[in-house]
């Protein structure tokens, strides 16, 4: 049976890389913003996996799971201080909350 | 064409158009959607590499718990339709063509660092007979400090969470 | 022919998914119209009667109702969310069935010898609360998309419910874990055989007797039944996060709800009931007899009713079925069958017992209020889970030494 190049999922995890960075750099909505970091951290999982497997060694995989972990903590505070940036500003466009700018 | 090449491009083709749809569509919920089919999409691809532990953590975790909190808040924030301004010039002409170039300068590098290693291939095969107990194992031995130090953290998130998110009554 | 044989184990993976859809389906009808008749004689009356004998085609009205009904559309800004919600559910209920082997034996079809179990993998505990964790999108996008505020509310409500409840029901069963140290359910059935004392079977469910508790309780809540069901009831928020869908989305949500019901039980079986093991000893032979001698009793029965208490139609529908019950039991007479039969019977026993209380539990027990349901669950239920993990994990220890 002919197996799938370990190349061919690292690619997969640039694109997808790539796509959450561009996501990142041109979306406006706060939320939507949190959604292209899951994205990378997704697509850098993907890459740890395949190493892992590639080397045979199982360390990629604890470190994936630590990603998750630190996602799942990073989201919840997050998405608290979005809904306090929503309550306050009403608006949940991230160009209108610049008050720190001068 | 064989079972996994066939598997692995049939994953990678929803993951790459979930992720497009994340970007281009223009309500946060449908955002979120287009996540949870890219989660899906690499729990199958992780199946195929043999990590089933991390398959089962990434489909209850990330996409069974993290993005229901995202779909909360959005429900919450009653987040509506995201108006899209053509404004900044450079960001469409100068920006997009950057971040194709960063995906192109990664996917080189990775082809000539994997380039003559024949032996570097996922097959449908999987590496070990059960990952759980070895990376169990792991888990408890060698990454023991990060192991305690990331439920410390998780506290930490908790604690943040429910103070941060409480209105000042 | 040379197709078939050539990809024998393509075609054996959707003749068995084929045969587990059917049989799931029919079951979930006969489910409902077996709930509805002991709900009413709980509470002093018949349930369903007239549509067929004994209310048996019941079901079948049901399902053509769901047909022919008008489809409404509601004036929702996202179509495409509407839709997608029951369909999100009823496929997550009908996939986590595939992980469930049915019993021990290897069975061939079309020469490719194969389990009764349509995805066998070695994590199959992991993979079905894996999936039944993503189960809560379709109650949650379902009240958003509805445009109305009991939707939303019960939606809220009824998903809150359901991520908090998985807590406890994937904490209840870290207990059978530790003790059979798998996730496979092929292993995890089969470390309950043998007794203890010569007749007590080695069952899960009596060292893990908390956990067992905590883990149908847990169910209960994970799958909106009573006496948990608040954010469906109808006399509570109209019918929660279902109350805009009609006809088809209806029945989806509906079938979904009940299949998720017997996935749960199945769990609760092959965990902590002894699976497809019988509790006889194995040296009673007679008792491979026991599933042809029930179905023959059945259909008896069925035509003893027939012939004294009912007229007309429902009559030549009775004697159907008995004739029915008493082929199935001439065929489970025969040695091959006789042996498939029996885990399959014990199985399909236990999963109806675990049913039957459900069904109970809907008629006798008033309702949590939310309030109560979620203190329930985080202050009582979730200490008493991790409670039993750590005495679990240190009675396993101190055994070993």
């Amino acid at each position: 049976m002919n197996g799938v190049p370990i190349y061919y999922f690292l690619v997969l995890s640039a694109v997808l890389f790539g796509l959450g960075v561009v996501g990142f750099l041109f979306k406006r909505n706060i939320i939507a913003l949190f959604m292209s970091i899951e994205l990378m951290l997704n697509a850098v999982n993907l890459a740890f996996v395949a190493f892992s497997r590639a080397l045979g060694k199982l360390d990629g995989q604890v470190f994936v799971f630590f990603v998750i972990v630190v996602a799942a903590a990073e989201a919840a505070v997050g998405l608290a201080i979005v809904i306090n940036i929503a309550h306050n500003r009403q608006t949940l466009n991230v160009e209108q909350v610049d008050l720190l700018k001068f | 064409m064989s079972v996994p090449v066939f598997m692995f491009f049939a994953c990678a083709a929803l993951a790459v158009l979930g992720a497009v749809l994340l970007i281009v569509v223009r309500e946060p919920i449908h955002s979120a959607l287009a996540l949870i089919l890219v989660m899906a999409a690499l729990a199958v691809l992780y199946l195929l590499l043999g990590a089933e532990f991390i398959a089962a953590v990434q489909l209850m975790v990330y996409a069974g718990a993290i993005m229901v909190l995202f779909v909360f808040v959005i429900m919450l924030l009653n987040a509506g339709v995201e108006e899209r301004t053509n404004k900044s010039l450079m960001a469409k002409y100068l920006g997009l063509p950057l971040a194709g170039f960063l995906v192109l300068d990664l996917a080189w590098w990775i082809a000539k660092s994997t380039a003559g290693k024949a032996e570097l291939t996922a097959s449908a095969v999987p590496a070990q007979a059960s990952s759980t107990i070895e990376l169990s194992r792991m888990l408890f031995k060698q990454y023991l400090f990060p192991f305690e130090a990331t439920s410390i953290l998780i506290l930490i998130a908790m604690l943040g969470a429910v103070v941060l998110a409480r209105r000042d009554s | 022919m040379g197709f078939i044989t050539q990809h024998a184990v393509l075609v054996v993976s959707i003749v068995k998914v084929a045969v587990l859809l059917l049989a799931a389906l029919t079951v979930n009808a006969y489910l409902t119209w077996f709930e509805r008749k002991l709900v009413g004689h709980i509470q002093s009356r018949i349930g369903p009667y007239f549509v067929g004998a004994h209310g048996l085609l019941q079901p079948a009205a049901d399902g053509l109702k769901f047909l022919f009904k008008e489809d409404l559309t509601i004036p929702t800004s996202d179509r495409f969310v509407f839709c997608l919600a029951p369909l999100l559910s009823l496929t997550l209920a009908l996939t986590t069935l595939a992980l469930i082997p049915f019993g021990p034996a290897t069975i061939t079809i079309f020469g490719q010898p194969t389990e009764l179990v349509v995805a066998n993998t070695t994590l199959g505990l992991l993979m079905v609360f894996a999936i039944s964790s993503i189960g809560v999108y379709g109650v949650a996008l379902a009240g958003w998309s509805s445009n109305s505020k009991y939707s939303l509310l019960g939606s809220l409500r009824s998903s809150a419910q359901m991520i908090s409840y998985e807590v406890s029901l994937t904490l209840s069963i870290v207990g059978v874990v530790l003790l059979a140290g798998t996730f496979d359910f092929r292993t995890l059935v089969e470390g309950q055989g043998g007794y203890w004392w010569h007749f007590l079977p080695r069952w899960r469910v009596f060292p893990q007797i908390v956990g067992f508790m905590c883990y149908f309780i847990s169910a209960i809540a994970e799958t909106n039944r009573a006496p948990f069901d608040l954010p469906e009831a109808e006399s509570e928020l109209v019918a929660g996060f279902h109350t805009e869908y009609s006809s088809f989305k209806f029945a989806m949500f509906f079938v979904a709800e009940y299949t998720n019901m017997i996935t749960v039980s199945c769990l609760a079986t092959i965990l902590f009931l002894g699976g497809w093991l019988s509790p006889f000893p194995e040296r009673w032979t007679w008792q491979l007899y026991i599933p042809a001698v029930g179905l023959l009793l059945t259909g008896v029965a069925l035509l003893a009713d027939a012939a004294f208490k009912w007229n007309g139609i429902a009559r030549l529908q009775l004697v159907a079925v008995s004739l029915l019950a008493l082929g199935l039991g001439v065929l489970a007479l025969s040695p091959t069958v006789m042996l498939v039969i029996q885990g399959v019977f014990w199985f399909l026993l236990k999963v109806f017992l675990l049913i039957f209380f459900y069904a109970w539990a809907r008629g006798t027990l008033p309702r949590f209020r939310y309030d109560q349901l979620m203190s329930f669950g985080w202050k009582l239920l979730l200490p008493v889970a991790l409670a039993n993990v750590v005495l679990t994990a240190f009675l396993i220890e101190w055994w070993n030494r």
